[in-house]
């Protein structure tokens, strides 16, 4: 069963992964494994983090200083650590989304062209 | 906020604690899924990936990755180099001899030619300063009218002033001692930027007069020494060579003058030169040249500027002053090359010191790399595991130059404290000379510190790259193979890696035997010079007879009754007093001559130097007279002038004519030749025969003179006796240490004898390295073809076969790095230059023994390999190996 999900799982989009962990945020403070639980699920169980780049990301991005990271003790066990948008990062959430809109714009655009010009 | 980042252990602890949290909830929930616990972490796991290469991907987000990696490799070195103290301890031992010989070297050049006087001020922009003359070879110094003009005329120097050195004894009480000490221009203090630190120093004037102004300044470890730093030493007085000195200053501690040899002891204005320097008052005399002087250059004048100018002056002054100055010039030296101190001589050697120096650091390195290389195949696996799991190859390269830079960091600590340890280590090269001890300390500063850890970067890339460049070759799936399967494989390469180090190794020692060898053989050629008088049984000592009394009359008498009391000491058979002995440091006297039918070219003037003899010289020295007679007693003021010519003089001046009752003109004065000498050794024994006379020394007295003595007694015990008659006859003076004119010429080849006590102490090191690096070599190979060893022998191979075996490879080894080394060696030993006398640099003999010697060490250092293959079982060999 594990197998087959890994097999069906759609690899996260270069340079996607920053916009969902960015926009993820937006909606709460979480730790790394809730942010991976969370897209998981948001996205119907198809967008699967690779774990081993989520905390390199998430590292890249706390030294951007689009995210901040503090320790906060769980109800039970050890401690977590718990990322959370900063006001740079909701600027570049924002710039993100944009960006992201009109990329999938345009690859819609290609996919079904609205335009009856091309048509012979 | 940022605090963090400057703490990547805290941020990696950090960065894994979140790693495994995120594990555990994983695997919690999957556990909650309905999974078995091992099979649930599992799944976290692989959901997760590789965790290893997470954590690196997310260090490298942090920019200090090469600090952390290069602390992690420091600490990882500083492991593996705890885990082999044995390999850590000789690899850092031969790294601290080749850069602790280096570093001493860098210190004596520094301390001897670069800066060679503490506390002068701009030592960069000094230049010595010394006379030419057309038709003569060597420097010589400048006459003070001449000194005076060009310090007048010149414009493109902020600075000179004259520096003589001269020697006087110093009268304590009942104690004389000889002290070093200098004849300076009233500016010195001034131009130097040395402020005494008690007193003051000269002032302007002073050096004005004919022994017009009696002050002197003394160091401060004479003040310290002889007068018990008395803090009311100024205005005291103290007499020097016969006159009362009033001391006017004491110089800060550390200044010992500006000479390189010796350390002065005090110093006195020109104004008294002559009452230290022979000749009488020549501070109005152009004809004169005694000054020693240095220049400094303003700053951004090159030396070719200045030299200009000093030409253009020294031109002038040959056009104005024909008859003194025709054919003369004058040059500036780097202080490097001073002619009128040790500077020059040193020279030489210290070069071939460096060069020698570097040999041996580039023997270390091999002898090190070739350890590493060793271990580097103990540690294949590693590295190999490393590579496969994803550390990249310039960071297992950055972790070979770190454990390098390991090893030469901690040598070149060693290195620094044998420079510091050494610095005076110098002068015991060189033999003591007219009794006063030799002082050339090395001086380790910051720029020694730099040129060391230069050198130390050099070998730690030296060390760094055989390993590394193997490492950086690792092929991760054959060498895991091959590891796995216990072979030691892909050999070859790294054999030949390690037969090259030995290679370098043998062919820089033979390099260096032959060296010594040819050194030593010139200076066996150079004992077997004949000086051209006695060295057996003729004992020389000199005496400051100025002391004896300050009037002309009373120092002929001394030398009178001292001579009347030598000759009735039992076992004397002659003695004779003379101004100079042979082959001293000090300079004969000169004059122009004039011979009466011999018409000199134009633009020449022979300069002859000649020395002060009394009766019985040439007979106490045993220099044979071809013609005429020696000096009388007769042959005194009162009498008419007389000279002994030598053959050259003769021979140029009177072209086969007999010189006997001809005529010549020293100093203006016409003397008679009466005799005829042989040609001898007057300054070295290396110089070509040259023209030179003597002088009786009645007629031209001289009060400082050398005892010589003609006599098969021991010399200890003459000595003590001669030191009670001059007390008896002077309870103030105490002659200088008496020697054997054997002594005297074993001196003259001080820096032959340097050499060969460098390249000996040297060449043996290189040799012992060398040997250890084939031991080394040639036990790895044993033991890592105990297999193949064991399959011959099994096979039916004899014992003997093998030790064959392994000694024809060590030897073979051996012979092609005596084949490099002799190349490079023919090519090379003709820079040992001036070292070398009448021996040819291809010299069959020297590049015969070094060979003896190098293969005799590769025999030796095979042998137990070799025996520990013979004694191999070939049973358990094979069993092992499997």
């Amino acid at each position: 069963m594990a197998k087959e999900k890994y097999k069906s799982r759609t690899e996260i989009l270069q340079g996607t992964l920053d916009l969902l962990i960015l926009q993820t945020l937006e909606w709460g403070p979480r730790h790394g494994y809730a942010l991976s639980k969370a897209i998981r699920t948001n996205s119907g169980e198809i967008l699967r983090v690779d774990t081993g780049s989520l905390y390199p990301a998430l590292h890249r991005l706390e030294r951007a200083g689009w995210i901040a990271a503090e320790w906060k003790a769980s109800e039970a066990g050890p401690r977590l650590r718990v990322y959370q948008l900063t006001k740079k990062g909701k600027q570049q959430l924002r710039r993100e989304v944009s960006r992201w809109e009109r990329i999938t714009e345009a690859v819609a655009g290609v996919l079904r062209p609205v335009s009856k010009e091309v048509e012979p | 906020m940022n605090w963090r980042w400057l703490r990547p252990k805290r941020r990696n602890e950090e960065l894994r604690e979140e790693v495994e949290v995120h594990l555990l909830l994983a695997e919690k929930e999957e556990r909650e899924a309905g999974k078995g616990a091992e099979d649930a972490r599992h799944a976290a796991r692989r959901e997760f990936g590789n965790v290893a290469m997470a954590e690196e991907t997310t260090r490298d987000h942090w920019g200090m990755r090469w600090l952390d990696d290069f602390r992690q490799d420091l600490r990882g070195g500083l492991r593996m180099l705890r885990r082999s103290p044995g390999f850590t301890a000789l690899a850092v031992l031969c790294l601290t001899l080749g850069i602790g010989a280096n570093a001493a070297v860098f210190s004596a050049m520094e301390g001897v030619l670069f800066r060679p006087y503490p506390m002068v001020a701009h030592q960069e922009r000094l230049m010595a300063l010394a006379g030419t003359a057309r038709g003569e070879s060597g420097p010589n110094g400048l006459s003070w009218p001449d000194f005076q003009d060009l310090q007048r005329n010149s414009t493109l120097t902020d600075g000179m002033f004259v520096s003589k050195i001269m020697g006087s004894t110093l009268n304590l009480g009942n104690r004389a001692e000889t002290l070093p000490g200098s004849i300076v221009s009233a500016n010195y203090f001034d131009v130097i930027g040395v402020r005494p630190m008690l007193g003051r120093g000269f002032a302007s004037g002073e050096d004005v007069g004919s022994n017009a102004h009696p002050v002197v300044v003394i160091s401060y470890e004479l003040w310290q020494r002889m007068f018990k730093g008395d803090p009311a030493i100024v205005g005291k007085t103290q007499r020097l060579n016969g006159v009362m000195h009033t001391i006017i200053g004491v110089a800060p501690e550390g200044f010992r003058g500006t000479f390189v040899g010796w350390a002065m002891e005090f110093w006195v204005p020109a104004s008294m030169e002559e009452t230290f320097d022979a000749g009488g008052y020549k501070l109005e005399d152009r004809d004169a040249r005694w000054v020693e002087s240095f220049a400094r250059l303003k700053p951004g004048v090159t030396r070719q500027q200045a030299q200009q100018e000093v030409s253009a002056i020294a031109a002038r002054l040959a056009a104005t002053y024909p008859e003194t100055n025709r054919g003369r010039g004058m040059e500036l030296w780097a202080l490097w090359q001073t002619p009128f101190n040790h500077a020059g001589s040193l020279l030489p050697t210290l070069e071939l010191m460096l060069a020698v120096a570097l040999f041996v650091l580039l023997i270390a390195c091999a002898n090190v790399g070739n350890l590493l290389l060793v271990r580097s195949f103990g540690r294949r696996h590693e590295m190999s595991v490393r590579a496969a799991l994803g550390a990249g190859r310039g960071r297992l390269l950055r972790q070979m130059l770190t454990e390098g830079l390991i090893l030469a960091g901690l040598a070149s600590g060693g290195a620094l404290l044998v420079a510091f340890w050494s610095r005076h280590a110098l002068v015991l090269l060189f033999p003591a000379s007219a009794g006063v001890a030799m002082y050339l300390p090395g001086e380790v500063d910051w720029r020694v510190l730099a040129a060391c850890a230069a050198v130390s970067v050099f070998s730690t890339l030296l060390l760094g790259l055989f390993p590394a460049v193997q490492a950086s070759k690792i092929d991760v799936a054959a060498a895991l193979k091959m590891e796995m399967a216990g072979v030691v494989g892909g050999g070859r390469g790294k054999a030949w890696a390690r037969a090259g180090l030995v290679i370098v190794q043998v062919s820089l020692s033979f390099l260096l035997l032959v060296g010594t060898g040819l050194v030593v053989k010139s200076l066996l050629r150079l004992r077997g010079i004949d000086p051209g008088f006695s060295t057996k049984n003729v004992l020389v000592t000199s005496l400051a007879l100025t002391d004896a009394s300050n009037d002309t009359a009373g120092a002929k008498n001394f030398d009178d009754e001292l001579l009347r009391r030598v000759r009735a000491l039992p076992g004397v058979e002659s003695a004779a007093l003379a101004r100079l002995a042979p082959l001293g440091v000090k300079s004969y006297s000169s004059s122009v001559i004039a011979v009466d039918g011999y018409v000199a070219p134009p633009d020449e003037q022979e300069t002859v130097e000649y020395n002060e003899v009394s009766p019985e010289y040439f007979r106490t020295m045993g220099i044979p007279l071809t013609a005429g007679q020696e000096f009388v007693a007769e042959d005194d003021e009162n009498a008419a002038l007389v000279a002994v010519v030598n053959e050259t003089l003769a021979e140029k001046y009177w072209k086969g004519r007999d010189p006997i009752g001809q005529r010549m003109q020293v100093k203006g004065r016409w003397m008679t030749v009466v005799g005829v000498a042989k040609n001898s050794k007057y300054e070295n024994v290396r110089e070509p025969a040259k023209a030179f006379f003597y002088v009786p020394l009645r007629q031209n007295f001289e009060v400082s003179a050398t005892l010589h003595i003609r006599s098969s007694a021991d010399v200890r015990a003459l000595s003590a006796e001669v030191g009670r008659e001059v007390k008896a006859l002077n309870p103030d003076l105490a002659p200088y240490e008496l020697i054997s004119m054997e002594e005297v010429v074993a001196r003259a080849t001080a820096s032959q004898q340097a050499a060969v006590k460098m390249l000996a102490a040297l060449g043996g090191l290189a040799l012992l390295l060398a040997a250890v690096g084939l031991y080394a070599v040639m036990a790895y190979a044993v033991s890592q073809s105990a297999r193949e060893l064991g399959l011959r022998m099994a096979l039916g191979a004899g014992q003997y076969d093998l030790l064959r075996l392994v000694m024809v490879r060590g030897v073979t080894l051996t012979a092609v790095g005596v084949a490099v080394g002799a190349a490079v060696a023919f090519g090379l030993t003709r820079l040992l230059g001036d070292l070398l006398y009448r021996v040819s640099p291809s010299d069959p003999a020297a590049f015969g023994l070094a060979f003896v010697a190098m293969m005799v060490t590769a025999v030796a250092a095979c042998f137990l390999p070799a025996w520990r293959a013979m004694r191999a079982d070939p049973m358990r060999t094979l069993r092992s190996g499997d």
